[in-house]
């Protein structure tokens, strides 16, 4: 059954895809330096703290989590990902965005002139509720679709 | 020009408007949509340098350099000289094989490229690469009150909990942008209502806490909120000793990497906990407390990533973040007077002491001091442990640390400092 879920448009657009879900929050240094020191063509989660993302492919997945953590190079490191084609698709937060987050998407949509689609505070339903390998759609006013 | 519901100056819209060039543009268009992000209403000055995080040369981070080659392209730098987080590299005092050398030349391929680049835009001198700029031998040293934008998780928790000074966790180059513009966006840490704590954390342990598992424990709870600790003091007396400054860059270096935390109170030490009281609290706060158990069950949850889980050690990192000169003083104490009781002339494996290079010039300034380190075998660096271990070689090493930021990033495996100790000496 499909469910809607109404959050904060942080950069907006519309797309769909496949979510892929974090329950902890995401530490971005710790996900993606090892694909990035690869150069890795599919990023691989290399966070051995997020059971729920660790080894998973992120590429071109709408990531669904709380909110991100750990070290403040994480935002360039989620620009660099985005320059390397291999950045996430969306990034949907049930949480307000936090500043290594915001960071990230905001560098690469003013200087990269690339955007990963950001809708924040969708709420702690919405993160029980969605599951990996749903299909999502986003709509340009913040609403969320789980199909 | 975007459009923006902050309140911005004269000057701040014509940098808007690209009249001062298409560079500082998309430098104010960044600061300002990461404050409107968090419902910034207005930039404020800043009182003291940045502090950056982003100090290793890893070629694969493109978009850093592009930033920097155009920021010198047009001449643009920070208004104050800034500090920066450790260099990844030093053959002396960490060995390493030629294969891991190899790797290291790839990995930090930019190494100089990128120190050049830093100069260009604002770089205090060649010894301002420390994780501890607040050292008092580096001098990045902000006063209570005193708005800043730093990076570098650990610096961040530090100057807004002990010094109580005003930072937002900023991602890298958004530290370096405002360090450009002089202004910061005004939320968040910056405002009294974010510096209220939503978390109260009674530390009701037998003992006092080893810093980096209550700093993890507190992370891994309260995440990015602001917590008000207490029942620290009893194990610390009121106020702020070295010593007690020593245990809390430890403490939030470990909340601040196993969690988000910015900032924390802890009651009767830290400068606004001090003033203030439980009054920082907010009115529905959560509590979280913390015995025995509840350290006993944190450390359990630590995974060992080691391939073999026997393993011997082979490397041992001692302090990250860096270590203060006292720290480096008490470690050489106890390693020497271990090694003493344990029959030994050196340590069993190359043990490594990180600390500012400012730090290490004046320890090794104290010569007994710093040769009875020397002679035990142990040697002293500047730098950054995190670095070393992304090296996929090094990775691969058996490491111990006493760094629960280094175990959160890297294979390194966890230990307390007595069994760090005991490993080194026996």
């Amino acid at each position: 059954m499909e469910k809607a879920f109404k959050g904060r448009v942080v950069l907006g657009g519309e797309t769909t895809g496949e979510a892929v879900v974090s329950r902890f929050g995401v530490n971005l240094l710790a996900t993606y330096q090892s694909s990035a020191l690869k150069k890795a063509k599919e990023v691989k989660c290399g966070d051995q703290n997020n059971p729920d993302l660790y080894k998973k492919n992120l590429t071109d997945k709408i990531i669904c989590l709380p909110q991100t953590i750990g070290s403040t190079t994480g935002g360039m490191v989620l620009e660099t990902i985005v320059k390397m084609g291999v950045g996430p698709k969306a990034m949907l937060f049930s949480e307000h965005i936090d500043s290594l987050a915001a960071a990230g998407i905001i560098l690469s949509d003013v200087w990269l002139k690339s955007r990963i689609i950001t809708i924040d505070q969708l709420g702690e339903d919405f993160l029980h509720s969605v599951q990996d390998g749903q299909t999502i759609e986003i709509k340009a006013d913040g609403t969320v679709l789980v199909k | 020009m975007i459009q923006t519901k902050m309140k911005l100056t004269q000057d701040e819209k014509e940098i808007l408007q690209g009249k001062q060039g298409e560079t500082l543009r998309k430098v104010m268009e960044s600061v300002i949509l990461y404050g409107e992000v968090f419902g910034a209403k207005r930039l404020v000055p800043l009182d003291g340098p940045v502090h950056l995080v982003t100090s290793f040369g890893i070629p694969i981070l493109t978009p850093v350099f592009d930033k920097m080659d155009e920021l010198i392209a047009h001449e643009i730098q920070t208004q104050m000289k800034f500090t920066v987080d450790p260099r990844p590299l030093d053959y002396e005092n960490v060995k390493c094989s030629l294969l891991e050398k190899l790797v290291f030349k790839i990995m930090y391929g930019k190494q100089r490229e990128y120190e050049k680049q830093l100069e260009k835009v604002g770089l205090k001198d060649k010894n301002a690469f420390t994780c501890t700029c607040y050292q008092p031998e580096v001098g990045n040293i902000p006063t209570k009150g005193d708005i800043l934008a730093w990076a570098e998780s650990s610096a961040v928790v530090y100057a807004n909990s002990v010094l109580g000074a005003r930072s937002n966790r900023n991602s890298g180059i958004i530290e370096l942008f405002c360090g450009i513009l002089g202004k910061a966006p005004e939320f968040g840490l910056l405002t009294n209502e974010g510096r209220k704590a939503k978390w109260l954390v009674e530390v009701k342990t037998s003992k006092i806490p080893n810093a980096q598992v209550l700093g993890s424990a507190i992370g891994m709870k309260v995440v990015e909120d602001v917590p008000y600790i207490t029942g620290l003091d009893q194990f610390l007396g009121r106020g702020l000793s070295a010593d007690t400054c020593d245990y809390l860059k430890d403490m939030g270096a470990a909340s601040a990497s196993n969690g988000a935390v910015g900032l924390y109170h802890v009651e009767n030490i830290t400068p606004e906990a001090m003033e203030s009281q439980r009054s920082l609290l907010t009115e529905n706060y959560q509590t979280y407390v913390i015995d025995d158990q509840e350290m006993e069950r944190v450390i359990n949850s630590y995974p060992v990533i080691w391939k073999d889980q026997e393993s011997k050690a082979k490397v041992c990192f001692i302090g990250c973040p860096h270590l203060s000169l006292k720290q480096l003083e008490d470690w050489t104490e106890r390693i020497a007077s271990a090694l003493q009781s344990s029959k030994r002339k050196r340590v069993a494996l190359p043990t490594i002491l990180c600390a500012a290079p400012d730090v290490v010039e004046a320890f090794k300034k104290q010569e007994e001091k710093y040769n009875r380190l020397i002679a035990t075998g142990a040697r002293v660096t500047s730098i950054c442990a995190l670095m070393y271990m992304n090296n996929p070689l090094c990775a691969k090493k058996p490491v111990i640390t006493n760094s629960n930021k280094l175990r959160t990033y890297t294979t390194a495996k966890f230990l307390l400092d007595d069994q760090v100790l005991a490993e080194i000496t026996n």
